[in-house]
């Protein structure tokens, strides 16, 4: 056996360099378009109103943050940092595509046409944050990681069976990659030739625990090979760079290609949520410093001022006027009825059964005291 | 009319609801060209095409998930679970996601999905096949489980809860599958879910009961006719929610108790239809609430099945204590 050579090299396949995606970037943090051959066929129109979503969601999550903070808003997971991962990426995708957001993707949803009063009330945890109309195609944000993964493989089978010409779009972080639904969803997508996008936004931490902890696994894109469907992994600072690779992810899902997952490197600049956590027992400064840097608002605010189409007095009138439609909604959503043990009662089944009818009437009397 | 096995119902009420309406899907694995590993759905996919009839890869939360998105595309899906004691895996998708999801949505979503899975004991299956887990999702709201006894009810109990516009749990009893036959309609109907039937009428003792054990009791009440014991037998059909004006109704005409169960004895289907007797009936009773279960340890292997599982006589002597209390 002097000559014995072994079967496979295993050391090699573990380090195979292929398995590393290359991330595609077409604005850098110094707001410099470094692949103009990428740039997306976007108006100027466009480009302006895409950074007015990311203004938007910034001062969203500063306010929402503050009325957190004043008991007038209940859960609330931050958003500052995700802003080009989260807006780019709706930007590319119409209305009548299906949107299935995590919990910390309501910027998308309202967006995609939710009213922000009923975000609010979703916040606070009042039912009528979750009436939507027939109109918006998404599902309220998920909470168990991973179920939004297998239902939007779900309805993107259904619009391929109608024929649709439109596409699913989900979200979860990088903790969600983890779960068996995560593959379940891609895989079936990937067996029925399902149009959808699975979007991973990979923030860096699962709450507390680190993308390393979370995998062996190199990048997470890679978990798209498993189910043989194509992945990417794009700068998700970059809002240019995550808006071409939806659209084209888009282009290519609506024609019958099957599904794409697409990883964005992002960054959540405040705590997982604003429900006791504090960053500083597993993240440092430091790394924040470094996130900060790449911000999304300060490269696409440069981009636009070099092309003339931004200066800092229209951002300033924008911050008001988001600032007035936050305090519209916040109105609205105080105007909503107080919440009924009897509505819940009436919407557990569409017809109801003995034990809800005598829970009914119990309840009518207890309420109408 | 034909006479059917419950297997031949069950496939007969598919097809029906498929030629039906177009939004009536059934997938599962091995469902298609297979037709079930049970032969549940034999020769839907080539009558009625790999749109409507498909198999799914291999993974029941995906399955859940699949069901869950074809509803909010409207359609009407009919997922097969291979083995109810595979559940587990779609837990989430049934308890934690489609149940909820009316209500959770303010009646502006509905989820009309009939989830089938053979469950139940008696056939020798391999373990972790035959689980009685069914109590286990009776506590979950916003979902029916229907549980049914015999090929007629299983093809009128089927197509009500394809047409139902909430989720049901649909469980099919393996022993039953192929045991007997008996007179089937060959046109549509429907047996209405949340109500129990009277299968045999009687005046001192009320058994209530429901799946493979609805046979048992049938027979234990031949054998007590034969000593003036007259037991009436009630069938539940459906299990969540209860049909409690009919157990009270026959509790308040005999005054005795006994339900039989195929699950273990802890908790589940049994301990919540003597709940409602006692808070409802409890006047009327002659002798303390009797129950006939299989012990509490985990469905047991192939060859104890049968000392395991309740069966007539375990009926029959529980009943002679009830009565000779």
């Amino acid at each position: 056996m002097a000559n014995h050579k072994a079967a496979v090299n295993f050391e090699k396949l573990l380090s195979d360099e292929s398995k590393d995606f290359k991330t595609i970037q077409i604005l850098d943090a110094a707001g410099q378009v470094t692949q103009p051959e990428l740039m997306p066929n976007l108006s100027d129109d466009q480009l302006v109103e895409l950074m007015q979503q990311m203004v938007w969601s910034r001062v969203l999550d500063q306010r929402a943050t503050a009325l957190n903070r004043q008991g007038r808003l209940g859960f609330y997971a931050p958003t500052a940092g995700q802003e080009a991962s989260q807006l780019a990426s709706n930007f590319a995708m119409t209305k009548d595509d299906f949107l299935f957001p995590g919990y910390r993707d309501v910027p998308q949803l309202v967006q995609h046409g939710l009213p922000l009063s009923q975000a609010f009330l979703w916040s606070r945890g009042h039912i009528d944050g979750n009436k939507y109309p027939e109109s918006l195609k998404a599902m309220p944000p998920q909470i168990i990681i991973g179920a939004q993964y297998i239902q939007a493989m779900g309805v993107a089978v259904g619009m391929k069976k109608r024929q649709s010409a439109n596409a699913v779009y989900v979200y979860t972080g990088d903790g969600g990659t983890s779960q068996g639904d995560f593959y379940e969803g891609l895989n079936f997508a990937g067996a029925f030739k399902a149009p959808a996008i699975f979007v991973v936004q990979n923030n860096g931490f699962a709450i507390s625990v680190p993308r390393e902890k979370q995998t062996a696994a190199v990048t997470l894109a890679q978990k798209g090979v498993a189910a043989g469907i194509p992945a990417i992994q794009v700068d998700g600072m970059d809002p240019l760079a995550v808006y071409e690779v939806m659209k084209e992810a888009r282009a290519f899902t609506t024609a019958g290609n099957g599904p794409v997952l697409i990883e964005t490197l992002t960054y959540r600049y405040g705590p997982h949520t604003l429900s006791g956590d504090d960053p500083t027992r597993y993240r440092t400064k430091e790394t924040d410093d470094i996130w900060l840097k790449r911000d999304p608002l300060v490269r696409m605010r440069r981009f636009l001022t070099d092309k003339g189409l931004w200066s800092q007095d229209q951002e300033d009138q924008l911050i008001e006027q988001v600032k007035t439609d936050i305090k519209a909604a916040i109105n609205e959503a105080d105007a909503a009825p107080k919440q009924k043990v009897t509505d819940f009662l009436n919407v557990t089944f569409e017809d109801q059964p003995q034990n809800i009818k005598e829970q009914i009437a119990e309840y009518s009397a207890k309420e109408s005291n | 009319m034909a006479q059917k096995t419950m297997i031949q119902a069950i496939t007969n009420a598919l097809d029906l609801e498929l030629a039906d309406d177009k939004n009536v899907l059934i997938f599962g694995e091995d469902v298609g060209k297979n037709g079930g590993v049970f032969r549940a759905t034999e020769g839907l996919q080539t009558k009625h095409g790999e749109e409507r009839v498909f198999d799914t890869p291999l993974a029941e939360s995906g399955i859940g998930g699949l069901s869950i998105g074809l509803a909010l595309e409207g359609f009407r899906p009919v997922p097969e679970i291979q083995f109810f004691g595979f559940v587990f895996e779609t837990m989430d998708s049934i308890a934690g996601q489609m149940s909820r999801t009316r209500y959770r949505m303010g009646n502006t979503r509905q989820m009309p999905i009939t989830v089938r899975a053979p469950f139940g004991g008696g056939v020798h299956t391999p373990e972790m096949h035959s689980d009685n887990f069914e109590g286990m999702i009776t506590q979950i709201p916003g979902i029916r489980v229907v549980v049914p006894s015999n090929p007629y009810d299983a093809k009128g109990l089927l197509i009500a809860a394809i047409r139902s516009n909430d989720p049901v749990l649909y469980l099919e009893h393996m022993k039953l599958y192929r045991s007997f036959r008996e007179e089937v309609p060959d046109e549509s109907y429907t047996v209405p879910l949340d109500k129990a039937a009277v299968v045999t009428e009687g005046t001192d003792v009320s058994i209530i009961t429901y799946g493979a054990m609805v046979r048992e009791a049938v027979k234990a009440t031949e054998n007590l006719a034969k000593e003036n014991i007259k037991a009436e037998v009630i069938d539940l059909r459906t299990i969540a929610p209860l049909d409690v004006e009919t157990i009270v109704a026959s509790v308040e005409k005999t005054g005795r108790v006994v339900i039989v169960q195929e699950a273990q004895r802890q908790a589940g289907v049994g301990a919540q239809v003597a709940s409602e007797i006692s808070e409802r009936a409890v006047l009327s009773l002659e002798a303390p609430i009797a129950r006939v279960s299989a012990p509490d340890t985990p469905f047991p292997f192939g060859q104890a099945e049968a000392t395991w599982l309740p069966n007539a006589t375990d009926i029959e002597n529980k009943v002679k204590e009830v009565i000779n209390f």
